[in-house]
């Protein structure tokens, strides 16, 4: 067989097509091919490159025989030239040289047309909603109990004398459970101004902390009480998850706060703060979409807002047509999903049966893009 | 001698922390200041060599056009945020906060519809009766009705009463179910960290096993 090879001469890989590569940030060329001929005698395929296709060409890397693809880095705005070789024990053979090929960031991934169809969709809903909230419309969100409980615990510290500490979980400004935490911040810290509670508010991230001090000081000056506001009782401790932990701990201890707030995103130290704060006697309200943690809550706090609860806590305590018209729009959006389910599952059952097969096949496959 | 001194500290500071189990006292304390101390001044370092040096400095350095130039907005931003020190311009490091928050909740949106709301629905089209394989009928039965009940109870806009009522509390039934599987495995998961944490006491400290 190889004397065979030898004899007649080895194919090159055929077909090569040399591209950039599709719906990706850039730096990155892709290099395909079909398979040599003599596929079942190759060691293995090598890609080669040129930065000037008058210079010689120089190794890329290597691709396992049966295998068509490559994708090589580059630098954007630069002309590659490519060729592929098919590399046997005995001989070699070049595809023609393709090129000049250039790299370049796309602005949009094309396989995504399905998450800004729905994108646009639901946030035209979410929109529609908030104009119709600001109109007038009677907007009806129900009630929340662990909600309710927040005015409770505010006013069970204050008459007990004892601060309210708020923490506003693990995560970083650009987690939407930190911007509901702070949202829900901003009506404690008003009830906790009005009555002249002390608020204390560690937090692990200092730009947090900066949005937080910004939310009180807000928030004081709404209660007509600027004067009553103390930026260093909004602190920084740790970004360090039980080294936080442990300061939260110490301070619960040491400050015996009447009321914990545990909103935001937590993490494995969830249930070492719900706990000490259970163990001070003070009443616990926590909130957290964090699925894992949130068994943890459950048992300890007297109040849990559960995942999206969380979310709409702070357009029903603030009743503002703006977060009311939010909240409408995402059920609304509830229900269309729930429709689209209902929908599959009937088309993904009578496919099941050998009915609707294709329309079936069609319309689950528009849910993992085009 | 530096290894046993490490092991003597670290023995010594774990039993500081677990003496918080019977009341908060001073050893508690010293323990918890040293981390919380240490543990702000290594992120103080931590964020300048994993995130300053290396995507800020070294990057300008490195890049060149374009790609050099653009990172003078994060500067901007970053150095407006010091701006707090003083009362009369801190209202400006409002500028780094909105900057944050916007793009938190931009790409929330993106990473929210193709990470959760596509794939998750896509995975609940489900038949609900397979021909000749009734546990797996029995499987898809439960998945879908177990998201669309815990869906109903995440609707906000009609009270739990009613038609509405008994689908919501077959959801919450779901959702208490899956707290508790949760809690059992995390629960578990806890076991072994401290029985990781009693090792070394008597292990690497004491060589009593």
């Amino acid at each position: 067989m190889f004397l065979l090879i030898f004899l007649l001469q080895l194919s090159p890989p055929l077909n090569v097509q040399v591209f950039d590569t599709p719906n990706d940030k850039g730096k990155s060329i892709s290099i395909k091919w079909k398979l040599s001929p003599d596929d079942s005698v190759l060691s293995y395929y090598e890609v080669f490159r040129t930065t000037d296709k008058k210079h010689e060409y120089y190794s890329r890397g290597i691709v396992l025989r049966g295998l068509n693809k490559f994708d090589d880095s580059t630098q954007d705005g630069e002309k590659y030239w490519y060729k592929v070789r098919a590399v046997s024990p005995t001989d070699f053979a070049d595809s023609e040289p393709l090129g000049p090929v250039i790299s370049y960031a796309q602005w949009f991934h094309h396989k995504r047309w399905n998450a800004l169809i729905l994108g646009i969709v639901f946030c035209g809903l979410v929109l529609w909603y908030i104009k119709k909230a600001k109109h007038g419309g009677s907007l009806f969100i129900r009630k929340i109990s662990g909600l309710e409980a927040v005015d409770d615990a505010v006013g069970r510290a204050t008459e007990s004398g004892k601060p309210i500490l708020y923490l506003t979980g693990l995560s970083d400004m650009s987690d939407v459970a930190t911007i509901a935490s702070l949202s829900i911040l901003g009506r404690v810290a008003k009830r906790a101004a009005t009555y002249g509670t002390p608020l204390l508010v560690p937090c692990y991230d200092p730009i947090v902390m900066s949005a937080a001090q910004e939310v009180v000081k807000q928030a004081h000056m709404e209660a007509g009480r600027p004067d009553t506001y103390n930026e260093s009782k909004i602190f920084y401790l740790t970004a360090d998850q039980f080294g936080y932990a442990a300061g939260v701990n110490g301070i619960m201890l040491r400050e015996k706060p009447g009321a914990v707030f545990l909103q935001g995103y937590f993490f494995a130290e969830s249930l070492l703060l719900a706990e000490t704060g259970n163990s001070i006697g003070a009443i616990q309200i926590a909130g957290t979409p964090a699925t894992t943690q949130l068994p943890f809550f459950v048992a300890a706090c007297d109040y849990t807002l559960i995942g999206e609860e969380m979310y709409a806590a702070s357009s029903y305590l603030s009743k503002e047509p703006t977060l009311l018209g939010s909240i409408k729009g995402e059920d609304f959006v509830k229900l269309i999903i729930i429709i689209v389910i209902s929908i599959g599952i009937l088309l993904a059952s009578l496919s099941s049966f050998g009915i609707l097969k294709t329309s079936a096949s069609n319309f689950i496959n528009w849910f993992s893009g085009f | 001698m530096a290894e046993i001194i490490g092991i003597w500290v670290a023995a010594f500071l774990t039993l500081c922390i677990f003496s918080f189990l019977y009341k908060d006292n001073p050893l508690y304390k010293f323990a918890e200041h040293l981390y919380v101390g240490s543990s702000a001044a290594y992120m103080l370092v931590y964020f300048y060599f994993f995130n300053i040096k290396p995507m800020l400095i070294d990057k300008f350095i490195a890049e060149t056009g374009l790609a050099r130039w653009i990172l003078i907005i994060p500067t901007f931003l970053g150095v407006i945020m010091l701006l707090r020190i003083h009362p009369k311009i801190g209202w400006i490091s409002r500028w780094s906060i909105a900057f944050t928050m916007g793009i938190g909740a931009g790409i929330g949106i993106v990473a929210g519809i193709h990470g959760y709301i596509l794939p998750q629905t896509k995975a609940t089209f489900l038949p609900l009766f397979i021909k000749g394989d009734l546990i797996q009928s029995a499987n898809n039965i439960i998945l879908v009705v177990g998201v669309l009940t815990t869906f109903l109870f995440f609707y906000f806009s009609k009270e739990h009463k009613g038609l509405l009522k008994p689908p919501v509390k077959i959801g919450m039934a779901f959702i208490m179910v899956s707290f508790g599987a949760s809690f059992g495995y995390t629960v578990m998961a806890r076991l072994s960290l401290l029985i990781g944490r009693i090792y070394f006491l008597l292990h690497n400290w004491l060589h009593l096993i």
